[in-house]
């Protein structure tokens, strides 16, 4: 199913008395509930979320940028972090419901998948290129990325 | 209107876009390559994705990279610029597929006009004049050839179907070289644009660059915006393009115009386009289309005081065009100098940090650039860091600001052309007007 679909359903949702909607197309189906405890479907966060990281932007960049936290962070730890080798959207896990691939603490082994990036509607694996201890995940689940974005630090 | 534009290019042209998004209120998303980070537009962009390493082909030709970036980005449509994809017909196509709107012409209509055989074929069957030639490929036959050739008279030129823009052509002067000459040209071609079809024209020995701006909505009006003059080359590269053309009289402009306006409705063609001639002799023979915004639309802009890209966007977005026919009027004379970092005597790439720009300025000068003191010129890519455009009264007057614009410009740090510019502006030739496609590499001693 279209993630934009899902976005405009949620915003429908919001902008709307709804309280609960369900929509099946063909084999898929999504069900959006307003105030739901449910764990994030592969429908992104409400508000998408301002996609980079600007550079030392003399212009007017998206302001109160929550990845501007993760940026200080990023920028420390930049040197050991794996770098996304494409646009998509970041998970963690391979599904909803499955457990993330890594989590902060955890060890991995050169070769490990330890995220996936959809674009285009293709799951791709991502790898740790090397061995390690998984230190910080950079990115939210669900958030978008660009090529070469820090990732997931290992040391 | 569009809500968000993906702007699926670089340098002078992503900062023209991204202006007139702006104007219309369309939130922008500037991709680029990791080295291109600091251009201007990246760092004015609502949002900017990057998108791949430096080379173009992991980037700006990165169809997947960037449908994913409009994607993420939840972008409304995507402007191609000029150059890159802005002609890859496949490229249009995967994004209307995904949903985005390409701002530019249908993919069937890409397609056509970028094979030069069909696009020959589509344009005679409207009406529009071509150079005589072989109506066709060329086939394996010998025999048929060297009579083809005849009937042409020599000289003739070779061209690949799949070229365009002055790449895959060879020169025939005569009938001893005409099969060598078709056997190297098709092998080149195959290497090249993985096409090996050829096929043959007249070569015309002293015309001149003459092209006409149309723009068609998708409501059935098409219209023309006068034309421009683009002789002044070097290696089938433009260095200085105007318009009017010195010598074309109005009537030559409401005939060929009504003729490009038309083959627009007949072909069904959507956005900014140029026709391109060859004119020699007071006739114009059809070369070939750019179904894309081009370098030099802004001296069209200058006379029409129309906003070509405003009107791309708008076309794409639905809206019937904001002009008639009868509204296009040209007034005044523009000139546009193209600057190239690159070395003045040898022409090699001139990449590296612009030290000190000073940008020229007063009445009547329009600098399209997005260099600034500080910025890096990669080596990546082409060398076009700039466009100025002088306009006036008449075309004396245009000259004499475009001396004064080229006096003022400052650009440190790296090498340019604004001396080869000058020294073309200062030409009496090039001051009389109407020179032709070869005057400058014969200036140049080329």
């Amino acid at each position: 199913m279209d993630i934009r679909k899902i976005k405009k359903l949620i915003d429908l949702i919001q902008e709307s008395d709804v309280a609960e909607i369900e929509i099946s197309e063909g084999e898929e189906s999504v069900r959006i509930s307003r105030n739901s405890s449910v764990m994030p479907s592969y429908a992104a966060p409400a508000a998408p979320a301002p996609v980079a990281m600007p550079a030392a932007a003399p212009a007017p960049a998206a302001a109160a940028d929550p990845a501007a936290q993760a940026a200080s962070e990023a920028k420390a730890n930049e040197a050991n972090a794996v770098r996304s080798p494409m646009v998509g959207t970041f998970y963690r896990s391979s599904s909803p419901e499955a457990a993330a691939f890594v989590e902060v603490g955890q060890k991995v082994a050169a070769g490990d998948v330890i995220c996936i990036i959809e674009a285009m509607k293709m799951f791709n694996q991502i790898e740790a290129d090397r061995s390690g201890t998984v230190t910080a995940i950079l990115v939210e689940n669900g958030h978008p990325v660009e090529f070469d974005e820090p990732l997931i630090v290992i040391e | 209107m569009i809500d968000k534009i993906v702007i699926a290019n670089r340098g002078e042209i992503a900062l023209r876009i991204l202006r007139a998004c702006w104007e219309l209120g369309i939130k922008t998303v500037a991709v680029h390559s990791s080295v291109d980070r600091d251009l201007k537009h990246v760092l004015l962009a609502d949002e900017s994705v990057c998108i791949g390493p430096a080379p173009s082909s992991e980037s700006y030709l990165n169809v997947p990279a960037i449908i994913s970036a409009a994607e993420i980005t939840d972008a409304t449509a995507i402007h191609p610029g000029y150059g890159f994809l802005s002609e890859n017909a496949d490229f249009a196509e995967r994004v209307e597929e995904s949903g985005f709107i390409f701002i530019g012409p249908r993919a069937e209509t890409i397609r056509i006009m970028g094979d030069k055989v069909a696009a020959i074929k589509a344009m005679k069957e409207a009406g529009v004049p071509c150079v005589p030639g072989s109506d066709g490929p060329l086939g394996t036959d010998d025999a048929t050839n060297l009579r083809l050739a005849r009937e042409i008279g020599y000289p003739i030129i070779i061209k690949a179907a799949g070229g365009g823009g002055g790449r895959g052509m060879r020169e025939v002067h005569s009938e001893a070289h005409l099969l060598n000459a078709i056997a190297l040209t098709k092998s080149e071609a195959r290497a090249a644009f993985g096409n090996d079809m050829v096929y043959m024209e007249k070569f015309l020995e002293n015309p001149r660059h003459i092209e006409f701006q149309v723009l068609a909505d998708q409501h059935g009006n098409a219209i023309h915006l006068g034309e421009r003059d683009c002789s002044m080359q070097r290696r089938h590269q433009k260095v200085v393009e105007e318009s009017p053309a010195p010598g074309i009289t109005q009537e030559m402009r409401d005939r060929m115009g009504a003729i490009c306006a038309e083959a627009c409705i007949r072909i069904g063609y959507r956005g900014a386009g140029t026709f391109e001639f060859l004119y020699q002799d007071g006739e114009f023979y059809f070369i070939e289309m750019n179904t894309r915004i081009q370098v030099e639309h802004p001296v069209t802009e200058r006379v029409t005081d129309i906003d070509l890209v405003a009107e791309q966007i708008r076309i794409a977005a639905g809206e019937p065009l904001s002009i008639r026919q009868e509204d296009v009027v040209m007034r005044g004379h523009a000139i546009e100098c193209r600057i190239n970092a690159e070395d003045p005597r040898t022409f090699m790439p001139s990449p590296g940090k612009i030290t000190h720009y000073h940008a020229p300025g007063g009445a009547g000068i329009r600098m399209d650039s997005h260099i600034y003191s500080g910025y890096k010129v990669p080596p990546n890519y082409d060398s076009l860091i700039g466009k100025l455009i002088a306009y006036g009264k008449d075309r004396d007057s245009a000259i004499a600001r475009m001396q004064t614009a080229l006096k003022e410009i400052g650009i440190e740090g790296i090498k340019t052309n604004v001396e080869l510019q000058r020294d073309i502006m200062d030409d009496t030739h090039f001051q009389t007007g109407g020179t032709n496609i070869h005057y400058l590499e014969k200036k140049l001693g080329l």
